[in-house]
C-alpha cells in the first residue's frame, strides 16, 4: 500500500496527452524522457543502472518493485541511468541479506524522479498500441496543470534521430584485467558498455581495453587488441557514423569483432544494412531469439527500442563478402544477429552478458573467443 | 521437429481417486492431455478409476477403461488396445509408479509399447532420492547431505553423522507421506520406522535438516530439441519444513535479486537436463539459506505436478497441454501460445501480478490428527488468487477459503492472547498461520521478531503490518471517505473486513451500498502470460482496484450471445470436490453448444473448471457474495446492448454457491434453476417437514433442544438410538450416532455450545437400514430419475463414505416405485428446477426420507457414466428453460425409460469411497480409528463396473485400496449384534480355503455353525495377540464390526489402525463383508475382463428398458 497523502501526488504525462496520476517516488521534481516498459520480473537494479535506458522513463510491469533493496554487487555501471522510474507498488522495507539500502534511497541519492501507484499496466497497454513516446513525471513543485505538463513533454526532444553514445561513454580508455592468465586483448568501444560484460571476458582470460566512443582506428589498434568489441547502448543507431566507419576499418583489416544491442546494429550499419525504430522496442529478459543455423531457442535479455533491417536468414552482400541474418525472434520476426561470413564479425541484438536476464547466450563469448583463437592460427 | 509420425495410439494412465496429495489438478492435465492427443489425430486410450473426472468422460478419449489402476489391469487394456506408446507423467506419482511397475514386469517390452515424456531411466534419475543427488552434486549444485537407509540400524548410524534435528523422507511415495522431521532420539525412532513401513522399497532417506531456509519451486519445460524454458517461480511463505502442498505459496518469488533467481534457474536447468526428462514438464523445488542465499536443491518431480497445474492457472501458460504436445514430437518454438495467438510458446511468462495460494485442511474431521504442519501434506484442497499486488492477492485468497474466517478481522480474536504467547504459537507450523501473524503484530510485535518466530520472510510480514496499519488508520478515519475506501480495496480488503472495522455502516451491505455510491468499483484485467506486451485472445480475468483514474477495465463486449454464469464450488474439501467441478464444466459445455456464451467463476487452481477454454470467459474470483455480483456487473456491462446476462447457476458448485442464491436473487442476479424459496424448503428442518407431510412420506421422527434436558426428553420419547448433530456449527459437523443418555450427556458437552441460537437436532437413528440415494432431474412437470443408488454399508454410515452400487442389486420393484413416487413428490413439494438429490433409509418396508439436496451431488458423475445419461447437461439445459420432453426429443436425455428402469442386462457399477486415514497421526504418534460413521470423511471415490456386483466390486476394492485377498488368513471380530448375520460370509469364506481368525466370543459362534477357525487373543491379552499378526503381514484380511456404543472399544481400534497401516482391506461392516466375499470369488475365478466405457454404454442405450 503506497499511502498517498496528498501531499505527494505526482503525474505522468504523455506526449499524446495521456496522464496518469499517483505519488511520487524517489526523488520529486520533473524529468523528462521517453516512456518504455520493460517486462523483467527481477533486476531493477541492473536495469536502472544500464546505460541503454539513459534518455528513457522505465515502467516496470512487474507491479512488486524495491523487495530485494539495493547492494553493492549488481550495479550496471557506475550510476542510475534511466530519466526516470514508474512502478505500481514499491516495497516498504527491502528483504535480502546482500541489501545495503532501499531502492528508494537510491533514487532519491541520485536524484532520479520516479512515481508509483500508476495502473502500469494501462499504461503498458496504451505504450504497446500507441507506441512508445515522450514523457514526463511530475511531482512537488513541478506539477501544473495538464496542459502546460503536455506543452513540457512535447518540448522535450526525440528519441529518433539523438546521439547519445557520447553522453554514457567512459571519458578516457581504462583497464579490465583478465582472471587468471591472460589469453587475449580486446578493445571494447565503449557505447554504454555494462560491467558484467568485461567481468565475463575476463573470466574468459580476457584483457578488456575500455575505450571511448571517440576513439580513433590508432587509439584502437595501439591496444593491440586480438579481437574488437562492440558494446550497447543507448539512442538511435542511425547517428553513429564515426563508429561505423571504425568498423570498416576493423573489418577490413580482418580483426575478429563481436557486437551487441547497439553495437550488433553498428555492425550491420557497417555491413550496409539500414536501421529503423520499432513502435515500443523488445525489453525485457524472456524474450526467445532462434539461432537459424540450428533452429535452437534462447531465452534472452533484451533492450532495444530500433532494430536492423533484414529477414530471418537472409543472405545478403556487403563489401565485405556475404553476410547473413543469423538470429531472429519468433515473436515478430525482428532481426536478432548478423554475422560476416568471409570476415571473422558476428553480433546479436540481445544481451549474452544478462545481468538481469537469463544466462543462455552466454556462450556467444567463447564464440567470440574462438574466432581470435583460428585468427592466431 | 514435427509431428512424429511413428506414433498413432497413445495410452494415457490417469491419477485415480482423489486423496490428499494427489487432487484434481491430475483430471486438469489429463484432460488437457486427452484434447490435445485427439485434436492431433492420435488414437488415445485411457485408464483411470476416478468417475468423478472429466478425463474419464467418453467424448474426451477413444476409449475409456474405468478400471483400477494397476500394473496387472493396466496390462489387460494394453493387451486389448495395443498402444504404440504409453504417456504416463500427466497422471501424478500414481501413473508413474504404474509406468515403472510395467516395465519392471516386461509389459512394456511384451507389447512394445514405447514410454513417452520420460522415460523409466530418468524417472529413477528423478524419483530416486540418492541418485539424483549425486546428480546434483554432478552439475555443481548442492543438495542437503543425507544417508539412504534400508533398516533402523542404518538409520542410528547415519543420524550419528548427520546429527539431529534430521528430515526422514522414504523413497518413491507422494505428498510426502510417511516423511517427517525428527528432533530428538525418541521421534526418530518412530518416524524412521513409519517411514519404511510406508516406502514401497523399505528404504528412507536420512537427511539434513534445512529447516527454516527460504523455500522455492521452478516449473520448468523441455522439449526434444532440448529448449528448455522456465514457466513460473514460486516462492513458498511458509519456510522448509512446511510441504509445499501446506504452505501459502506466491507467484511470481518476491524476495529474490536477479543474481539469485538466475543461479536458481541455472541450476534446474542443468539438473533437468542431467536427469534426463526428454520433453515436458517438471518441478525442482529449492532451499536458500535467509542469512548467506546458500541454495540447495530438495527434488524433482520428473512429471506434471500439483504445482504445474498451479503454475498454468497463475501464468496462462497451459503446461499440461504443451507437454503433450511436445510428448508426441513437436517443439516449443512450433506450438503457439493460445493467449496471444501470435508469439510461440517457447519463451518465459512474465507476470504484471501477483498470485496467492492457500491451502484448505480439514483438520476438524479427524479428532485426534496433529493439526501441525510438516513435511507430509495433509491439506485436502487450495484456492488461488490474483491481484496486482501481495495483499490484494492474499485478500483474495483468504476470502475464498470458505472457513469461519474470511479474512482478517472477520472472526473474534482467540480470547486470553498476549503478544508473547501469539508470538510462541508462531514457531509451531498451523493452518491459518497468517492470521497469528496478523494478531502478532497488532499485539505490538515488531516485523523482525515475528520473522525471526515464523520463519517467514520479512518482506512478507511487513505487507501484513502495512495491513494492521491500514486498518488503524480506517479506524481512526473521522469518515470513510473515497480515497481511503478506495486504498482499502486496493489492499485487498473486502467490504465485510471493512464492515468489521466501521461498525456505524451496518455490515457489508452498508459497506457496499456506500462502495457503489462513491464508484469504488474494481477494474478487470487480464492473465495473458506477457505482462501486456501482446495483445490477449483469452478472455481469462480478475479484478483489481486501481487508485490511479487512468486505470481501464479489459472485459471486451459481447452482444450477440445471451451471457450464463457457472458459479464453481472453490477449494476441494471433504465433502464437496472434484464432482462438483464436474458438474460446473457439463454445464459450461452444454449451454455452449445450446448458445450461450458461458462464463465460469471460480477459485480453485486444480480443476478443469479453471481452464481458461472450459468456459467462454473465465473469471479467477473468490465465490463470495460481493467478488460475485461485481462480476455480475463486469458481464451486465460488457453484455449492455444485447441478450445480456440470461441467468446465473448456483446449482452445480455445491454447498457453496447455493448459499448465495437468496442474497444473489434478493441483489436482482437472475438465479436460474431452482428458486431460493424451494431451496429453502429443502435445507429447513421445519419446512422440509411440512413438504413431507403433504406428500405423505415418512421421516425419521426427531425433534429440536436447547439443553441436555430438551435432548433427552426427545431421545426418550423417540427411543434410542439417536443421531444428534448441531443445527449449526463451524468447520466439521460434529454428527453422532449416540446409543444411551450417558453419551448423550457427554456428546451435549462436547459437541457445541448448544444455545437457543445453535439448538441440536436429535434424529431416530434407523438401525440396519438400507440407505438408498438418487439423483433426479425435474423440469416442474416431470421428474427424470437420474440413479438409484443402493448402499453396501448400512444407514449411519456417510452416503459420501459407503460404497454403492447401480443398479441397486437388492431392491424389488415395489421399492423402487416407493422411491419413484416419493421423489416426485419431493421434486414437486420444492419446487425443483434442475438437479435434486435425496438419501432414504428403507427400514422394515418403510421408505425413510432422510435429507434433499436441491442441488448437484456428488454422485452426478458417477451416475453419468453408470447409466450413459449426462445429467449435469440435461440440467443445466433445464435451469434455462428447456423441458425434459425436449431433452429427450432432442437425444440429451433417452427417448423413454430413465435411470430407474435400466435394461435388465445393464453392467453393474460400483462406487467406493477412498479414505485418507493412514495419512494422519495423533501428537503421539499413532494411528487414527478407520471407523466410519455419519460425518463424510472420505477424500474421494473409485468406480468398478462389470457384467455383475461381484466383479464390479472386486474392481472398485482394487481400484481405491489394492486388491482383495484370494488366499490366507480373515480375521473376524464383530458385535454381538452382527453375530448372526456373519456366519453365512464367513463360511463361505472358509470354503473358499481361507483360514479363519477370530476372538474367542466370535469364535464360539462360527464353530457351533461348522465353522473351522482358530482363536487369537485380544489385543490386551498380551503377545502374539491378533494386532501383533496383523502388523506381521499374517492376516490378509479384517472383518470387525464395532460395539455399537460411541468411542470404539480400544481393541477395535488398535486392530483398525494396524489394518490400515498394513494396507489390508479392513471391513467394518457385516453389509461390507457379504459384498467382499461376493468380490473374493469373482477373483478366484479369475474371469475379470477390462471394458471400455464407450461400449458398455453404446449396450446401454440399445438395451430395451426392463
Ligand atoms: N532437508 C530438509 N530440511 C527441512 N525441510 C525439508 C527438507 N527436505 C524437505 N523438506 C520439507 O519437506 C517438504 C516435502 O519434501 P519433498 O522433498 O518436497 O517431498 P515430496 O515428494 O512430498 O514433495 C518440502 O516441501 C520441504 O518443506
Ligand atoms: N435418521 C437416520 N437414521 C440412520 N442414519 C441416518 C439418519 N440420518 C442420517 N443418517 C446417516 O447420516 C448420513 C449423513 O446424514 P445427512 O442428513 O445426509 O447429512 P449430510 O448433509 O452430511 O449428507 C447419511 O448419509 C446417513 O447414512
Ligand atoms: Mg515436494
Ligand atoms: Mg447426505
Amino acid at each position: 500500500m503506497s499511502g498517498n497523502e496528498q501531499s505527494n501526488t505526482a503525474a505522468l504525462v504523455l506526449e499524446d496527452g495521456r496522464v496518469f496520476r499517483g505519488e511520487s517516488f524517489g526523488a520529486t521534481g520533473r524529468t523528462l524522457g521517453e516512456v518504455v516498459f520493460c517486462t523483467g520480473m527481477t533486476g531493477y537494479q541492473e536495469t536502472l543502472t544500464d546505460p541503454s535506458y539513459h534518455r528513457q522513463i522505465v515502467v516496470a510491469t512487474a507491479p512488486q518493485i524495491g523487495n530485494t533493496g539495493w547492494n553493492d554487487e549488481d550495479d550496471e555501471s557506475d550510476r542510475i541511468w534511466v530519466a526516470g522510474y514508474v512502478v505500481r507498488d514499491p516495497a516498504r522495507m527491502p528483504s535480502n541479506w546482500r541489501s545495503r539500502r532501499s531502492l528508494p534511497e537510491a533514487l532519491v541519492s541520485q536524484g532520479v524522479v520516479g512515481i508509483a501507484g500508476v495502473d502500469t499496466r494501462t499504461l503498458t497497454r496504451h505504450i504497446r498500441e500507441r507506441g512508445a513516446m515522450r514523457a514526463g513525471v511530475f511531482s512537488g513543485p513541478a506539477l501544473a496543470d495538464e496542459a502546460s505538463m503536455v506543452d513540457q513533454v512535447r518540448s522535450g526532444p526525440q528519441m529518433l534521430g539523438a546521439d547519445l553514445a557520447g553522453e554514457v561513454s567512459t571519458g578516457a580508455t581504462y583497464r579490465v584485467p583478465a582472471v587468471g592468465e591472460r589469453r587475449f586483448r580486446v578493445a571494447a568501444l565503449d557505447l554504454g558498455i555494462k560491467s558484467n560484460t568485461p567481468r565475463m571476458l575476463a573470466q574468459r582470460g580476457v584483457e578488456t581495453h575500455v575505450l571511448p566512443v571517440s576513439a580513433s582506428l590508432d587509439d584502437l589498434l595501439g591496444v593491440e587488441p586480438d579481437g574488437v568489441f562492440l558494446s550497447n547502448g543507448p539512442g538511435d543507431p542511425a547517428t553513429t557514423d564515426h563508429a561505423v566507419t571504425l568498423t570498416r576499418s576493423v573489418l577490413e583489416r580482418r580483426i575478429p569483432l563481436f557486437g551487441i544491442c547497439f553495437g550488433n546494429q553498428v555492425l550491420g550499419r557497417a555491413l550496409g544494412r539500414g536501421t529503423y525504430k520499432l513502435r515500443y522496442g523488445h525489453r525485457g529478459i524472456n524474450i526467445p531469439v532462434i539461432d537459424t543455423a540450428t533452429g535452437r531457442v534462447a531465452i534472452t535479455a533484451q533492450n532495444h527500442g530500433f532494430a536492423l533491417e533484414g529477414e530471418p536468414g537472409e543472405r545478403f552482400g556487403t563489401p565485405f563478402g556475404v553476410a547473413t541474418v543469423s538470429h531472429y525472434c519468433p515473436n515478430d520476426g525482428c532481426v536478432e544477429g548478423v554475422r560476416a561470413l568471409e570476415v571473422p564479425a558476428f553480433g546479436v541484438q540481445y544481451h549474452p552478458e544478462a545481468a538481469a536476464g537469463p544466462h543462455d547466450a552466454a556462450a556467444l563469448f567463447d564464440e567470440f573467443l574462438g574466432l581470435m583463437e583460428n585468427h592466431d592460427a | 521437429m514435427p509431428k512424429r509420425t511413428d506414433i498413432e495410439h497413445v495410452m494415457v494412465i490417469g491419477s485415480g481417486p482423489i486423496v490428499i496429495g494427489q487432487a484434481c489438478e491430475f483430471d486438469y492435465s489429463g484432460t488437457q492431455a486427452c484434447r490435445v492427443l485427439r485434436a492431433e489425430g492420435l488414437r488415445v486410450t485411457l485408464v483411470n478409476s476416478n468417475p468423478a473426472t472429466i478425463m474419464t468422460d467418453p467424448e474426451f478419449a477413444d476409449a475409456t477403461y474405468i478400471e483400477p489402476i494397476s500394473v496387472e489391469f493396466v496390462e489387460k487394456v494394453i493387451a486389448r488396445e495395443r498402444p504404440d506408446a504409453l504417456l504416463a507423467t500427466l497422471g501424478g506419482q500414481t501413473a508413474l509408479n504404474t509406468a515403472v511397475g510395467l516395465h519392471e514386469q516386461g509389459v512394456l517390452e511384451k507389447y512394445n509399447v514405447e514410454l513417452i515424456g520420460a522415460d523409466i531411466e530418468a524417472i529413477q534419475r528423478g524419483e530416486d532420492r540418492q541418485r539424483f543427488k549425486d546428480i546434483v552434486r554432478s552439475v555443481g549444485a548442492e543438495v542437503p547431505r543425507s544417508a539412504v537407509c534400508r533398516s533402523m540400524d542404518e538409520v542410528r548410524v547415519a543420524v550419528k553423522e548427520l546429527g539431529l534435528p534430521v528430515v526422514i523422507r522414504p523413497s518413491f511415495t507422494m505428498g510426502g507421506l510417511g516423511s517427517g522431521m525428527a528432533h530428538t532420539p525418541e521421534q526418530l525412532e518412530r518416524l524412521a520406522a513409519v517411514g519404511l513401513a510406508e516406502s514401497p522399497v523399505t528404504e528412507v532417506l536420512i537427511e539434513e535438516s534445512v529447516l527454516g531456509w527460504k523455500e522455492f519451486e521452478l516449473e520448468l519445460m523441455r522439449d526434444r530439441r532440448d529448449n528448455v524454458v522456465v514457466v513460473c517461480s514460486i516462492e513458498n511463505i511458509d519456510p522448509m519444513g512446511v510441504h509445499t502442498g501446506d504452505s501459502v505459496t506466491v507467484a511470481p518469488a518476491m524476495t529474490l535479486t536477479d543474481r539469485e533467481y538466475q543461479h536458481m534457474r541455472d541450476v534446474g536447468i542443468a539438473v533437468l537436463r542431467e536427469v534426463g526428462v526428454d520433453t515436458g514438464g517438471c518441478n525442482i523445488q529449492f532451499a536458500v539459506h535467509p542469512e548467506t542465499g546458500r541454495l540447495v536443491v530438495i527434488e524433482m518431480n520428473p512429471r506434471v505436478s500439483r504445482s504445474s497445474a498451479l503454475a498454468s492457472k497463475a501464468t496462462g501458460f497451459p503446461i499440461a497441454k504443451i507437454a503433450a504436445k511436445l510428448a508426441i514430437g513437436y517443439t516449443l518454438d512450433e506450438i503457439t501460445n493460445d493467449i496471444t495467438g501470435e508469439t510461440p510458446a517457447s519463451f518465459e511468462p512474465t507476470l504484471d501480478y501477483v498470485v496467492v495460494k492457500v491451502p484448505r485442511f480439514a483438520f476438524e474431521k479427524f479428532p485426534g490428527a496433529d493439526p501441525t504442519l510438516t513435511t507430509t501434506m495433509k491439506s485436502v484442497g487450495e484456492a488461488m488468487s490474483i491481484g496486482r499486488s501481495f495483499v490484494e492477492a492474499l485478500g483474495k485468497a483468504l476470502r475464498s477459503m470458505e472457513t469461519a474466517q474470511a479474512g482478517f478481522w472477520t472472526g473474534p480474536d482467540p480470547g486470553g492472547e498476549s503478544m508473547r504467547s501469539v508470538v510462541d504459537a508462531l514457531r509451531t507450523p498451523h493452518d491459518g498461520r497468517l492470521y497469528t501473524v496478523e494478531r502478532a503484530l497488532r499485539l505490538g510485535a515488531g516485523v523482525a521478531e515475528v520473522s525471526a518466530a515464523s520463519g517467514i520472510d520479512p518482506w512478507f510480514v511487513d505487507q501484513v503490518a502495512a495491513l494492521v496499519e491500514l486498518r488503524a488508520e480506517l479506524i481512526a478515519a473521522p469518515v470513510l471517505d473515497a480515497p481511503l475506501l478506495r486504498r482499502a480495496k486496493r489492499a485487498g480488503l473486502s467490504d465485510r473486513q471493512v464492515a468489521a472495522l466501521r461498525p456505524e455502516l451496518a455490515g457489508e451491505d452498508g459497506v457496499r451500498t456506500l462502495r457503489h455510491r462513491l464508484g469504488v468499483r474494481p477494474v478487470f484485467k487480464t492473465v495473458d502470460t506477457c505482462a501486456a506486451e501482446f495483445a490477449a485472445r483469452t478472455p481469462y480475468h480478475y479484478s483489481a482496484y486501481e487508485t490511479d483514474p487512468a486505470a481501464e477495465s479489459e472485459v471486451a463486449t459481447q452482444r450477440d450471445r445471451p451471457k450464463v454464469l457457472i458459479l464453481g464450488s472453490g477449494p476441494n474439501r471433504i465433502g464437496q470436490g472434484i464432482e462438483f467441478d464436474y458438474s460446473c464444466v457439463h454445464a459450461a459445455m452444454a449451454l455452449r453448444a445450446a448458445g450461450f456464451e458461458t462464463v465460469m467463476i471460480n477459485c480453485n487452481p486444480e480443476t478443469v473448471s479453471t481452464d481458461y477454454d472450459t468456459a467462454d470467459r473465465l473469471y479467477f474470483e473468490p465465490l463470495t457474495f460481493e467478488d460475485v455480483l461485481e462480476v455480475v456487473h463486469a458481464e451486465r456491462a460488457s453484455g449492455a446492448g444485447g441478450p445480456g446476462v440470461a441467468g446465473v447457476i448456483v446449482q452445480l458448485g455445491g454447498q457453496t454457491p447455493l448459499g448465495l442464491a437468496r442474497r444473489l436473487a434478493d441483489a436482482g442476479v437472475p438465479v436460474v434453476g431452482t428458486p431460493p424459496e424451494a431451496i429453502h424448503l429443502a435445507e429447513d428442518r421445519g419446512a422440509f417437514g411440512d413438504v413431507l407431510t403433504q406428500a405423505g412420506l415418512p421421516a425419521p421422527r426427531y425433534g429440536t433442544a436447547t439443553s441436555f434436558a430438551g435432548a433427552k426428553r426427545i431421545a426418550d420419547e423417540i427411543g434410542y438410538p439417536v443421531l444428534v448433530r448441531p443445527s449449526y456449527v463451524l468447520g466439521g459437523r460434529g454428527m453422532e450416532i449416540v446409543y444411551d443418555e450417558g453419551s448423550l450427556a457427554s456428546y451435549i458437552e462436547r459437541a457445541t455450545a448448544v444455545s437457543p441460537e445453535h439448538p441440536v437436532l436429535v434424529d431416530r437413528f434407523l438401525d440396519d437400514a438400507v440407505e438408498i440415494d438418487v439423483d433426479a432431474l425435474c423440469d416442474g412437470t416431470e421428474v427424470f430419475l437420474g440413479g438409484v443408488m443402493e448402499h453396501i454399508e448400512e444407514a449411519g454410515i456417510h452416503s459420501g463414505d459407503s460404497s454403492c452400487a447401480l443398479p441397486p442389486i437388492t431392491l424389488g420393484r415395489s421399492d423402487l416405485e416407493a422411491i419413484r413416487r416419493s421423489t416426485t413428490g419431493i421434486a414437486m413439494g420444492i419446487g425443483v428446477r434442475g438437479l435434486l438429490n435425496v438419501q432414504y433409509a428403507l427400514k422394515d418396508d418403510v421408505l425413510y426420507v432422510l435429507e434433499a439436496n436441491p442441488r448437484a451431488s456428488r454422485t452426478v458423475p458417477f451416475v453419468s457414466k453408470a447409466t450413459a445419461v449426462p445429467l449435469a447437461k440435461a440440467a443445466a439445459r433445464i435451469m434455462l428453460g428447456a423441458t425434459i420432453a425436449d431433452l429427450r426429443a432432442e437425444g440429451l436425455l433417452p427417448a423413454q425409460g430413465d435411470g430407474a428402469d435400466l435394461p435388465a442386462d445393464a453392467p453393474v457399477a460400483v462406487k467406493e469411497a477412498v479414505l485418507p486415514f493412514h495419512r494422519f497421526r495423533t501428537p503421539e504418534g499413532h494411528g487414527l480409528d478407520s471407523l466410519l460413521g455419519p460425518e463424510m470423511k472420505s477424500t474421494g471415490e473409485v468406480m468398478g463396473i462389470d457384467a455383475s456386483f461381484g466383479k464390479a466390486f472386486a474392481k472398485s476394492q482394487a481400484a481405491a485400496y489394492g486388491s482383495l485377498p484370494t488366499t490366507g488368513a480373515v480375521f473376524v471380530s464383530v458385535a454381538n449384534r452382527d453375530k448372526r448375520a456373519m456366519v453365512f460370509p464367513v463360511k463361505r469364506l472358509a470354503d473358499l480355503g481361507f483360514q479363519i481368525l477370530a476372538t474367542s466370543g466370535t469364535a464360539q459362534v462360527l464353530r457351533r455353525n461348522g465353522i473351522p477357525c482358530t482363536v487369537v487373543r485380544k489385543h490386551f491379552e498380551g503377545d502374539g495377540n491378533i494386532v501383533d499378526l496383523i502388523r506381521d503381514g499374517q492376516v490378509q484380511m479384517v472383518i470387525n464390526t464395532p460395539y455399537g456404543n460411541h468411542g470404539p472399544r480400544l481393541d477395535g481400534y488398535e486392530i483398525r489402525t494396524a489394518a490400515v497401516s498394513r494396507d489390508i482391506p479392513c471391513v467394518t461392516t457385516i453389509q461390507g463383508a457379504a459384498a467382499a466375499v461376493h468380490g473374493i470369488e469373482a477373483l478366484i475365478h479369475q474371469d475379470i475382463g477390462v471394458e471400455p466405457l464407450q461400449a458398455l454404454q453404446a449396450a446401454l442405450r440399445a438395451g430395451q428398458p426392463r
